[in-house]
This record gives structure tokens, C-alpha cells and sequence, in this order.
């Protein structure tokens, strides 16, 4: 499996992502710099999380125009799997391969702490090691991560089976005390239609390692490889 | 025409009014002009102002920050540089300093705070060093005073940004709430990088001919003067050195640490500093000046954010967010195209010189030409009239007032503001970012892994500002010795501190004679402990009105792990674990936070600190730790040992039973005594004999407490107190206190 790693000016979680992947699958990925216009052959495309353009404008906008991005995003529509994990969620939904928009949590605050996930779905590349409707423990840290749509979008979205994670109990239950950030329907990553391009605001590289005080992360690095190798 | 002939001409219009406003004494004016052979001109009047100010100089401090230990086989860079550096083994080293932002912090929190962190790193990575860990160390004022909230919301969102635009986790830190720092907030930060220890970057610029290269943001005038204002009393007036504070950009900063390093993985750089302080005029001096020649600045290269700035203007801007490089010749082309890789800026502003003079031209004239030795050598240094203060008495525990019931008087104390959960702080700080992070904050000591190794770094930030009020010899000796032992709690070996010392208006004698007791107190115990000071940052004139703070000698203290699998923290693992104190008792409650919580009174001597018996103790501990003998440790300090316990049950949602304690002392002082030296560690049953036997090796007292399991706190005699009720005591102070505006 060869992954590549997008950098762009301010991405800052970019080693987490490479160091779970080569975790995962043996070998480094290859980092990619936002302002170059060719994309090594990848079966899967990572777009790690930071403060892409230190996030000026709005999370994520102006990293939608880099170079590189119209290339992702041709890769994406030719089915090639894009993971976007926190600014890379907001990258993806500014560059339109996701609906929505990750706005200002209801708190104002960033927010970093360990959230608990219910996996709606696991028949994707992403998922596969996960139990369907397992809960997941991934760290979240962002000031920007209130997931919204329109009503339209958010029942198509259901209507579809693509919500990928929400905010849950322990017990699994969705409900608001559970959700850290205000999202619409606890929605904390979502698939495109046909489930190849993933975008979530938790960080399962930083829950990949056992020193690290959980490995629940780790799972979808190793479904990427068991899917993509 | 020459510098001295515009001099001359310019001399004239320099009033007294002028020279007094630029802080610079008439007695120091005098060594100005017999250093510079003329008057000044208003540039040179302004460079010799920044360079001679106490921020920079250290005029009032040096004398006595020599007593500190700053040496040790472990220590590979003192005092002197951007930041000190230890030795890790294995070819890497530890980069850090605490240093700090209280003055800009408290006229603007949030870019006070901001800029504070984004200075604190770049001295770090000026070293060449990736940072790794921020920590911070925080004073507001009482909880009830109108500006705390703003304060507070302000220097935390503020630290909070630019640390995780940074992608540098923050990792720890404390915070106090005292009505002494109501009108003086403390703002100090800490920032740990790793390096390769055979490629460390200084800042001496040696070689002649060679390239001064400006890199990073364009200069603006913000910040003009800050180091001066760093470097004064405030007063009603003080609200209107806002324009003195400069404005953060983390994500220029984190552009530059990536170009740096970059760069600095090249053979390109001779000598590097960041321009932080007294930006061009600071670099530019020190980097000449440790070299050992001069430097020429042309002024019309120097990137600029605004038009007509003048030479004055730039070389007294702080503008954030850049830095001053001297390069190898012939690596301008590499080094610009890494700087432009990163869009940042680069420009050739000067070269060395064999001429040992700092001379400056702007527009083609020449603004300033002064011997680096008068500016640099000749900086006055004062040994300030001081006054040793007083010891206050020890207070009998008999003496001190005793709680309806102890588990009542527990929840109070957790749920005060002095102990609340600071859970509310560090969720805002990104503190997972780089992978690496394997122990957060609300221990003793957060740990960072050093990156694929099995070491860790322990790092904590120490010091009880009412016990320095009270007696600053003995509360700089205790802020030292619980860095220490913060660090021995997770099984670190300490290896070295960083301190920042906050203090009042040294020409008071009597705020002179409680710098003078804080280094002695440090000095004895650095040197008791092993424990070398290699880097740190003076902050006089935190005062207000001649009211002044309490001395406040942060201590930042880095350990090391050498595997993290040999790593203690204060959660409780296993029901049926024993819990046992190590350590003496005396119940010592002058000065506790059981004291101010629950009485009126906040009295007497602060707590004895024996630094033999912190040693035997804390070996003791640590061998305990390697040997897996103990499954959990905490240090004991502020409230106590039931605090403590407290703190190791909600750390792992585990009761404990406790046992009937000894009655040679009151109840309420043994539980909530502040006796030093001292650690509750938890145990397997089976280990027990082995801990009792290698504490009686070591001569430490050992008491079994009780025991873990359950969802309460018992204690016989008492109505049990449930978990649930202390978590909310203690977690929801502080959320609900930022809630209500």
C-alpha cells in the first residue's frame, strides 16, 4: 500500500498521521508539499490535521485552493480513498468533496479531550476493523468543529448511511451530553456517496500507539492496509 | 558626513524630560556618554535605553543569580543563551527556559499571553532545537476581583492559540488565585525542545565579512519600548501602554520553526538569534558582541509592514516572529530558498565588522555608531540596598482552628478556588498533538516521550507564592524541592531548572531583600539536590501603585525516563492496593491552604523544607518506581495528605478506605499538614514487607493509610464522602466561576 501525506503550510499533525501509517503498513508515507502540482501514485490520500494558512480566512478555505488540491480532488472522484482527519475534514468539505461545514464550537473554546465514537458503518475501506456500532475512543482537538448542513443535507446524508462516527455514551447512546461541540446530529465524521472519502474531526492517530493510553485509533490505519495493501 | 558629525548636530535637542523617559538614570546617562565619547543621538539614546533596561541587563539581579549552581556532568549549556540544555544520552539533548510576559499580559491578555508563548519557542528553536512541550505557569488575582475572569479567559485562549496552531502540545503548568497579583498578573512560559546535542546553534557571531540575514515577519511599530515597559512600575496610567504589547502570528511562527530547522539542517548558519526583547538592537548586540566583532546594519534592507518607519522605529520594534542570522558566506542562495519555500521573508541587512562597533545607516546616513563594549561591557550592574525579612513564627497545629469534620473540611478544599480542578485550562491547550504525549496534564509531572525512543521527558512547573511571602529563602527552597519531587513522583531522574523570578521594584530594599532570600533558598537547594539552574528570566517591577506581588520564583524543572515502561502516575490501578505515606509527619499547618480555606487566617512560617530528607525520600521513591514495587505515587503539597489521596481516587474514579491515623497529632493537622518530603504511593498487599524493609534501609517513616476500592472516601468516625460528590467539588469550581460574567 503507498499512502501520501498532503503538507501544507501549517499542518501540524502531519508526523502523527505518518507515523500511524507507517505503523500500519511497514513503510513511510510519502509527504507531499501543498505547493507541488503532481501526486505520487497513492491508494490512499491523507490530509492531516493543524491550522492549514493558520486557518485566516475560514478553517480550511484557503488550503482548498492549493495547487495540490485539484489533484486530490480529480484522485477523489476517480475513487481513490482521501482521509481527512480534523483541518483536513475542513479542507475537504471547503474543497466540496464533503457537505457542510465545520463551524465555531457552541462553546467558543478549543476543546481537547478524549470523545467517545459510535461507528455507524463498517463496510468501508476506513472501517473494516471496527465493530458496527462499536464504541471508539478518539482524542478531538479543535476550536472549529461543529459540524453543520441543512436539514436536506443532514437527512440525505442518514438516508445514505453516510455518517461515519457520532459523538455517544459509553453506553452508545447519542445524546447532547455527549456532544462536544454543538454538531448537528452528533455527526463527528462523514462519508461521500460512495463511501471512499472520509472526513473526520477526531484524531485517531494520536489513539494508534499503546504508550499513548488507547489503540482504538490504530484500527483504521489497519483497515486502510487490510482494504488497500 | 559621519555618525559622530550627525551626532553632534542631533545632541542638542536631547532634554533631560527625554533621557528620564527613556529610563536611563542621570548617574547612567554619565556612563553613556564616557562609553560613547559624545552625546547621543535619539537612536543611540534608544539603543543604550533597551539594552541598559532591567529586562535586558539584568543590572539589578546579576549580582546575585551568580550564587546559583548552573554546572553538572548532565548540563551541556548554562545560563547565557537562548535557552539552557541537558544532556539525554544517546547523542540528544533537552533545550528549555521559562520566561516571562507579565506586564503586556495583564494591559492585554490575550496577545500579552500569545506572544509570550511564541517568544518562550522561539528561543528554543533558536537553539536549534524542535519544541516539544509547553508548560505555563499562571497568577491571577482573587477570584472576586472585577478583572480576574477577563484575565484569565484572555492569557488562556491566548496561550491556547498559538500553542496549538504550533502544533506544540501543552502539556502542564499551574495556576494560582491570590488578591496579592490582583492589579500584577503572572504570565510565565515554558517551552521544552530536543536536539541533537552535536548540533546545537548559538548565538556568537565569530568571522568577519560574513552576512547578517534578517528572516520572518516584517518589522511594524508594535511592541516599541516593551522591554522598557517590562521594566517599570505600572500605574493608573499603565492602561495606556497597549500600543507597547506586541501582536502574535503563530502561524508565521510555526512557518519559521519549519524554515529554521530546515535551514539548520544545512551548514549554512554561523550564529543565529531570535528578536524577541529589544528585537534588532538585542540580536544584533548580542550576537557581535559574543563574537567577539562589530556588525554593520543597513536599515533600508530590513522588511518593513508600514512606510516611513525610521531607524529608531526599527531597531526598537518587537514585532514578533522574526530572526537574525549570520551565515556562512556563500550560503545566502540556499538559505533564501528555504525562507521563500516557506514565504517568508529574507534579506541581507548587514555584515560583520573587525571594528567592534555596532554602526547602523538609514537612508544613507548613519543613525548610530557605538562601541559594543560601551553598550554591552559597560551596562551598569547594581548591587541594590537590601533587607532580610523577617521570619515569621511557627504556628502550633493545636493553635490552628480544627474543621466540624475532616472529609467536610476535604470537599471545601477541593472545591476551593486554590485547588478546583484546572481542567477547564488545559482542555484548551492541544495537549496530544505530536504523538508523544504519555502523561497529560493533572499529574505531577507531565511526561513527553522523546520521539521514537523509549525515554521520556518529565517536565513540571513549581512554586507556592504564599509561601515565598511569607519567608523567601525558605519558600524558594520549597518551590525547588516540589519541582523535584514532582519529577521523582513519575519516576524521573531531575536534571535540571529553569526559573523566572517574579518580583516587586528592586530599588525597595525590602523587595531586594526577598530576591536576595529566594536565590539563597534556591541556591542551597540546587545545590543539595543536584539540580543545576541552566537557563531563566528576571521579572522585577511586578508592582502596582508600591504594592507589590508576592516574590514568586517559578521553578521549571525537566527529568528524565529512561523507559517510559518504568513510568509512575497518580491514578490508582487495582482495588486492594495499599496505600501507605512515605515520609515524616509533623502537621505542619502555618501557611496551608487549609488555613486560608478555612479559616480567616493566612499565617506563619510556610512548611520546613529538610533537603536531606527530600533526597533520602525521593531516592527511596524513585527505586521504588524502577522496581514496580508501587502501582501509583503522588507527591504531597497543597492541602495535604488528604488532598492528595483525594487527587490519586478522582484520577482513577477508585474510593479508598482509610485507617484510623495515630493520635500524637490533631486529625486536621495530619490530614491537611503541608510537612514536605513526603509521597503516598499504592501498593499490591504483597509488596508491602518489601517497601517497609527498603524505607527502614533509608531511614523513611512509613505509615500504611488504608486501602483501595469502593466508590467513597472512608474514614472511621465519619459519614464516608462518594466520589461523585467530590468530582463535582472539585470540577466544577472553575467552569462555573469563568461561566458567570
Amino acid at each position: 500500500m503507498k499512502a501520501s501525506v498532503i503538507v501544507f503550510p501549517g499542518s501540524n499533525c502531519d508526523r502523527d498521521a505518518a507515523v500511524a501509517l507507517e505503523a500500519a503498513m511497514g513503510a513511510a508515507p510519502t509527504m507531499v508539499w501543498h505547493g507541488d502540482s503532481e501526486l505520487p501514485n497513492s491508494d490512499l490520500i491523507l490530509l492531516p490535521g493543524g491550522f492549514s494558512y493558520g486557518d485566516y480566512l475560514r478553517s480550511g478555505a484557503m488550503a482548498a485552493h492549493s495547487p495540490i488540491m485539484r489533484e486530490v480532488v480529480r484522485r477523489a472522484k476517480a475513487g481513490t480513498p482521501v482521509l481527512g482527519i480534523c483541518n483536513g475534514f475542513q479542507v475537504l468539505t471547503e474543497s466540496g468533496l464533503l457537505p457542510g461545514v465545520l463551524m465555531r464550537n457552541t462553546n467558543l473554546r478549543f476543546i481537547c479531550e478524549d470523545v467517545l465514537l459510535k461507528v455507524e458503518r463498517n463496510d468501508t475501506a476506513f472501517a473494516r476493523c471496527y465493530a458496527k456500532g462499536a464504541v471508539v475512543r478518539f482524542p478531538i482537538a479543535h476550536k472549529d468543529g461543529c459540524y453543520f448542513a441543512d436539514e436536506a443535507t443532514l437527512d440525505r446524508l442518514e438516508s445514505e448511511n453516510r455518517v461515519a462516527f457520532r459523538y455517544c455514551e459509553a453506553s452508545g447512546a447519542v445524546t447532547a451530553e455527549a456532544n462536544p461541540n454543538g454538531s448537528r446530529r452528533n455527526i463527528a465524521g462523514i462519508y461521500n456517496e460512495t463511501g471512499t472519502v472520509l472526513g473526520l474531526m477526531p484524531h485517531p492517530e494520536r489513539l494508534a500507539d499503546a504508550a499513548l493510553s488507547g489503540t482504538d485509533g490504530a484500527k483504521m490505519f489497519a483497515s486502510l492496509v487490510e482494504t488497500l495493501h | 558626513m559621519s555618525g559622530a558629525t550627525r551626532a553632534a548636530r542631533q545632541a542638542t535637542s536631547l532634554s533631560d524630560e527625554l533621557i528620564a523617559e527613556h529610563g536611563i538614570s542621570p548617574d547612567e546617562y554619565a556612563r553613556l556618554l564616557e562609553g560613547l565619547g559624545r552625546e547621543p543621538t535619539l537612536t543611540e539614546l534608544g539603543i543604550f535605553s533597551v539594552m541598559w533596561s532591567e529586562h535586558c541587563s539584568y543590572k539589578s539581579s546579576r549580582v546575585w543569580l551568580k550564587k546559583l549552581p548552573t554546572t553538572g556532568p548532565q548540563v551541556i549549556q548554562g545560563p547565557g543563551e537562548n535557552a539552557g540544555v541537558v544532556d539525554l544520552g544517546d547523542g540528544q539533548a533537552a533545550v528549555f527556559k521559562m520566561e516571562s510576559h507579565n506586564h503586556p499580559s495583564y494591559i492585554e491578555p490575550y496577545q500579552g499571553a500569545a506572544t509570550g508563548v511564541g517568544g518562550i519557542m522561539r528561543d528554543v528553536f533558536t537553539m536549534g532545537a524542535r519544541p516539544v512541550a509547553n508548560m505555563n505557569a499562571l497568577r491571577f488575582g482573587a477570584p472576586e476581583h472585577p478583572k480576574t475572569r477577563h484575565l484569565v479567559s484572555g492569557v488562556v485562549s491566548g496561550i491556547g492559540d498559538y500553542g496549538n496552531c504550533m502544533g506544540v502540545p501543552t502539556v502542564g503548568g499551574e495556576t494560582n488565585f491570590d488578591a496579592r497579583f490582583n492589579d500584577n498578573i503572572l504570565v510565565n512560559a515554558m517551552t521544552v525542545g530536543l536536539v541533537d546535542a552535536n548540533r546545537i546553534f548559538k548565538s556568537a557571531a565569530k568571522g568577519v565579512g560574513l552576512p547578517v540575514v534578517y528572516v520572518g515577519s516584517k518589522t511594524g511599530r508594535d511592541g516599541i519600548h516593551g522591554a522598557t515597559m517590562a521594566s517599570a512600575e505600572f500605574d493608573e496610567a499603565s492602561q495606556e501602554k497597549r500600543p507597547t504589547v506586541q501582536v502574535g502570528d503563530p502561524f508565521t511562527e510555526k512557518l519559521l520553526l519549519e524554515a529554521c530547522l530546515e535551514l539548520m539542517a544545512e551548514d549554512a548558519i554561523v550564529a543565529i538569534q531570535d528578536m524577541g526583547a529589544a528585537g534588532l538592537t538585542s540580536s544584533s548586540v548580542e550576537m557581535a558582541d559574543k563574537g567577539g566583532v562589530g556588525i554593520d546594519l543597513d536599515l533600508d534592507h530590513v522588511p518593513t509592514r508600514e512606510e516611513g518607519m525610521t531607524a529608531y522605529e526599527m531597531l526598537l520594534s518587537e514585532s514578533q516572529e522574526r530572526m537574525l542570522m549570520v551565515l556562512k558566506p556563500g550560503a545566502e542562495p540556499i538559505a533564501e530558498r528555504i525562507f521563500t519555500k516557506w514565504e517568508l521573508d529574507f534579506a541581507v541587512i548587514g555584515e560583520t565588522t573587525d571594528t567592534g562597533r555596532l554602526v547602523v545607516r538609514h537612508a544613507g546616513v548613519v543613525e548610530a555608531d557605538i562601541p559594543l563594549a560601551a553598550l554591552a561591557h559597560a551596562a551598569p550592574v547594581y548591587e541594590r540596598p537590601w533587607v532580610p525579612r523577617e521570619k515569621p513564627p511557627t504556628i502550633a497545629p493545636e493553635d490552628v482552628k480544627a474543621p466540624n469534620s475532616i472529609l467536610g473540611a476535604l470537599e471545601c478544599l477541593m472545591g476551593s478556588p486554590h485547588l478546583a480542578s484546572r481542567r477547564w485550562i488545559w482542555e484548551q491547550y492541544d495537549h496530544m498533538v505530536m504523538a508523544d504525549t504519555v502523561q497529560r496534564p493533572g499529574g505531577d509531572a507531565a511526561v513527553v516521550r522523546v520521539h521514537g525512543t523509549k525515554k521520556g521527558l518529565a517536565i513540571s512547573c513549581d512554586v507556592t507564592p504564599r509561601y515565598c511571602a511569607a519567608d523567601p529563602y525558605e519558600g524558594a527552597k520549597q518551590a525547588v524541592a516540589e519541582c523535584w519531587r514532582n519529577l521523582m513522583a513519575v519516576g524521573a531522574a531531575p536534571l535540571a531548572i529553569t526559573d523566572c523570578m517574579n518580583f516587586g521594584n528592586p530599588e525597595r530594599p525590602e523587595i531586594m531583600g526577598e530576591f536576595v532570600g529566594a536565590v539563597e533558598g534556591m541556591a542551597e537547594a540546587c545545590g543539595a539536590l543536584g539540580f543545576p539552574v541552566v537557563s531563566g528570566n528576571v521579572s522585577l517591577y511586578n508592582e502596582t501603585n508600591g504594592i507589590a506581588i508576592p516574590p514568586t520564583p517559578a521553578i521549571g524543572g525537566v527529568g528524565l525516563i529512561s523507559d517510559i515502561a518504568d513510568m509512575a502516575s497518580i491514578a490508582l490501578k487495582q482495588d486492594g492496593d495499599l496505600l501507605l505515606l512515605l515520609g515524616g509527619e509533623t502537621g505542619h499547618l502555618g501557611q496551608s491552604t487549609y488555613m486560608q480555606v478555612m479559616t480567616d487566617r493566612l499565617e506563619g512560617a510556610p512548611p520546613p523544607v529538610d533537603l536531606a530528607a527530600e533526597r533520602r525520600v525521593g531516592d527511596l521513591v524513585r527505586a521504588l518506581i524502577k522496581a514496580h514495587a508501587v502501582s501509583a505515587v503522588h507527591d504531597v503539597s497543597d492541602g495535604g495528605l488528604l488532598v492528595a489521596i483525594a487527587e490519586m481516587a478522582l484520577a482513577s474514579n477508585r474510593g479508598v478506605t482509610l485507617e484510623t491515623a495515630p493520635d500524637r497529632l490533631p486529625a486536621h493537622a495530619r490530614w491537611f499538614g503541608e510537612d514536605q518530603a513526603r509521597y503516598v504511593v499504592a501498593a499490591a498487599p504483597d509488596k508491602a514487607d518489601g517497601i517497609h524493609k527498603a524505607a527502614a534501609v533509608a531511614e523513611v517513616p512509613v505509615r500504611v493509610l488504608g486501602s483501595v476500592g469502593g466508590d467513597m472516601i472512608t474514614l472511621p468516625g465519619e459519614t464516608p464522602l462518594s466520589l461523585t460528590a467530590l468530582k463535582a467539588a472539585h470540577g466544577e469550581w472553575l467552569p462555573r466561576f469563568m461561566a458567570h460574567g
